[in-house]
């Protein structure tokens, strides 16, 4: 553990990534009492106001304050990003692990599965699911998720393949453990890294993926904010109004970037045979 | 060899049966169908007529079989947004517009990412080498549509030198093409810097500089040839995403390809133009895949088929 924090800080990048992650976390969590106004407050007195003191980032077409709607922006940003991750690694993990350690008709029918969702192309599939699913935070959770798990799962797959010859395992198979021991005791503690670097990088296509899918209309519904949304409803306005696009793309474009350097750091200090492979 | 071939054939025809049998499973299962009477109520005998007339009466499994029997002869059925039209007609109409950014795309994309590539691999650690891999991040991790609205903010709304979207015009085409082509520029010079640090290491190289051979030779000669085969395996998965177009490009510019089509399509509900569209995605994805795989064989002899 003292290893991977020592690797993880040597990569600036990684730690900065880290602490802007975490003022956004901060953000979302204390959305209430950081924001000046309410996300849903309308103010048809003051609509589609430039930066101003009381307004720092402006307001919308029905004058809903955008600085507050960006900080409760940040927390759907942040629910999706780990919440898909969480849902991807209950569908993903076990389906590799079963295909991998039972091979066989197991093996072919879930890597035809996995072939299947290949061949959808993954946001598309997801405007797709979303016509099916209705908007909503939840359902985007669901498309997002339904449409994630496949990276994990081949890991999963490989990784399970990989160990599942070694001594240790034969061993705990001699021993004659159960095969739920054997998979979820004795495997997956060993695979565990490659599957955090995973979610690692998951969590900012999650939030890519949502924001990708509001951006179009199919997915958080008014009046939760989304920064996604926010940058879809910006469209229109761009010539008069340049703050409606502004803001919120730069709130995803920072975050998004973080999560990936803080997803680089994570794979260098989990896996440091990568890390010498990718240096060039 | 051939048997290889044609048992990837059969299990491409399989995977696009399948997917597109769970498009139309769920597509029959969405609540809400494309002539819900929320805005214009229907007296029930023609909203019969219209189901009828659409062979939406029908059980699921026999509007498939009904559909995919229609496929095979190329009829697509009726675009529900545009119904003077054919789906296939329709297609044929709006798909050049997203290939011609695709191709343009695709032909700036490796021009600039490799020789950007090979300037960041030679002059590693300075400025260019940091600018491309700042670049390199930027485009592989920001969603395209961000990039888009900073680049119409700038040049559209700040500076006045194009117009923040439409068709018709050349001047039209910069903006998609710079905010589309970004991330694979960054991905093609990221791959060709690596490769060509991991050549010039090489033994070939070192004979060659040893016999005396100008850097020049040795660069353009020697490693670009053996750098440019597997760039060129960078180009096949391409071609289907570029193809069927990004729906956010063409969404944020108001260009009417194939992109914004699906987007409208799913926005309503538009059954025969999403499944068809589905269909020509998977099929343009499984041809890429296998050409790619013989292409590989071809070049390396080393694959073996099983």
């Amino acid at each position: 553990m003292r290893d991977i924090i020592r690797i993880y800080r040597k990569n600036k990048l990684a730690v900065f990534g880290f602490f802007v992650i975490s003022i956004i976390v901060f953000l979302a969590i204390f959305a209430d009492i950081i924001s000046p106004y309410k996300y849903d407050e309308i103010d048809l007195a003051n609509f589609l106001q430039g930066p101003s003191l009381s307004h720092p980032f402006g307001t919308d077409s029905i004058g809903r304050d955008l600085l507050t709607r960006i900080i409760y922006g940040a927390r759907t940003s942040l629910i999706v990003g780990f919440s898909v991750q969480i849902l991807a690694v209950l569908i993903g993990v076990p389906l590799g692990l079963f295909a991998g350690f039972y091979g066989g008709k197991v093996d072919y029918w879930i890597s035809r599965l996995v072939e299947v969702m290949t061949a959808f192309p993954g946001l598309l599939f997801a405007i797709f699911l979303m016509t099916w699913l209705g908007n909503g935070l939840f359902n985007i959770i669901i498309a997002l998720g339904i449409t994630g798990w496949i990276g994990i799962c081949r890991v999963t797959r490989a990784k399970t393949l990989e160990i599942k010859g070694e001594a240790f395992v034969e061993a705990a198979e001699a021993l004659g453990v159960s095969n739920s021991y054997l998979l979820f005791k004795t495997i997956l503690p060993n695979i565990i890294r490659p599957i955090i670097i995973m979610v690692g990088l998951g969590v900012p296509q999650a939030i890519f993926g949502e924001a990708s899918l509001s951006f179009l209309g199919f997915g958080i519904s008014d009046p939760l904010p989304s920064w996604g949304k926010m940058i879809g409803e910006s469209l229109g306005y761009l010539q008069g109004y340049w703050y409606m696009g502004f803001f919120p793309t730069l709130s995803l474009a920072i975050t998004v970037l973080c999560f990936n350097f803080v997803a680089d750091g994570l794979r260098d200090a989990l896996d440091p045979r990568m890390t010498s492979r990718r240096k060039g | 060899m051939i048997g290889y071939i044609v048992r990837r054939i059969l299990g491409l025809i399989i995977v696009i049966l399948l997917a597109s049998l769970i498009t139309f499973i769920l597509m029959h299962a969405i609540p809400g169908g494309p002539f819900d009477e929320l805005k214009m109520p229907l007296p029930p005998e023609v909203k019969a007529n219209i189901l009828k007339k659409y062979g939406l009466d029908r059980p699921v499994w026999e509007q498939y079989i009904r559909y995919i029997w229609r496929a095979l002869h190329g009829d697509l059925g009726v675009p529900f947004q545009s119904p003077t039209e054919t789906v296939t007609s329709l297609i044929a109409r709006v798909w050049p517009v997203t290939l011609q950014i695709g191709a343009i795309t695709i032909a700036l994309s490796f021009s600039i990412g490799i020789l950007l590539g090979i300037i960041s691999a030679l002059r590693q650690n300075t400025w260019i080498d940091y600018l491309v891999t700042t670049i390199a991040t930027l485009g592989t991790t920001v969603p395209n549509f961000v990039i888009a609205i900073w680049l119409i903010l700038f040049f559209s709304v700040t500076l006045r030198w194009l117009p923040t979207g439409g068709w018709g015009e050349p001047k039209n085409l910069i903006l998609p093409v710079i905010s589309y082509f970004l991330a694979p520029t960054a991905v093609i010079a990221r791959f060709v810097k690596v490769n060509f640090l991991e050549e010039l290491r090489k033994d070939y190289v070192r004979t060659a500089r040893a016999k005396g051979l100008p850097e020049r030779v040795v660069i353009f000669k020697h490693v670009f040839k053996n750098v440019l085969i597997p760039v060129m395996t960078l180009l096949g998965p391409m071609i289907p995403d570029l193809a069927t177009g990004s729906v956010f490009i063409e969404v944020t510019f108001r260009v009417p390809g194939l992109g914004r089509f699906f987007y409208t399509s799913a926005l309503n509900r538009d059954y025969p133009m999403i499944i068809a569209m589905i269909l020509l995605i998977a099929i343009l994805w499984g041809i890429t895949y296998l050409v790619t795989d013989i292409i590989y064989a071809y070049i390396d002899p080393r694959i073996v088929f099983s």
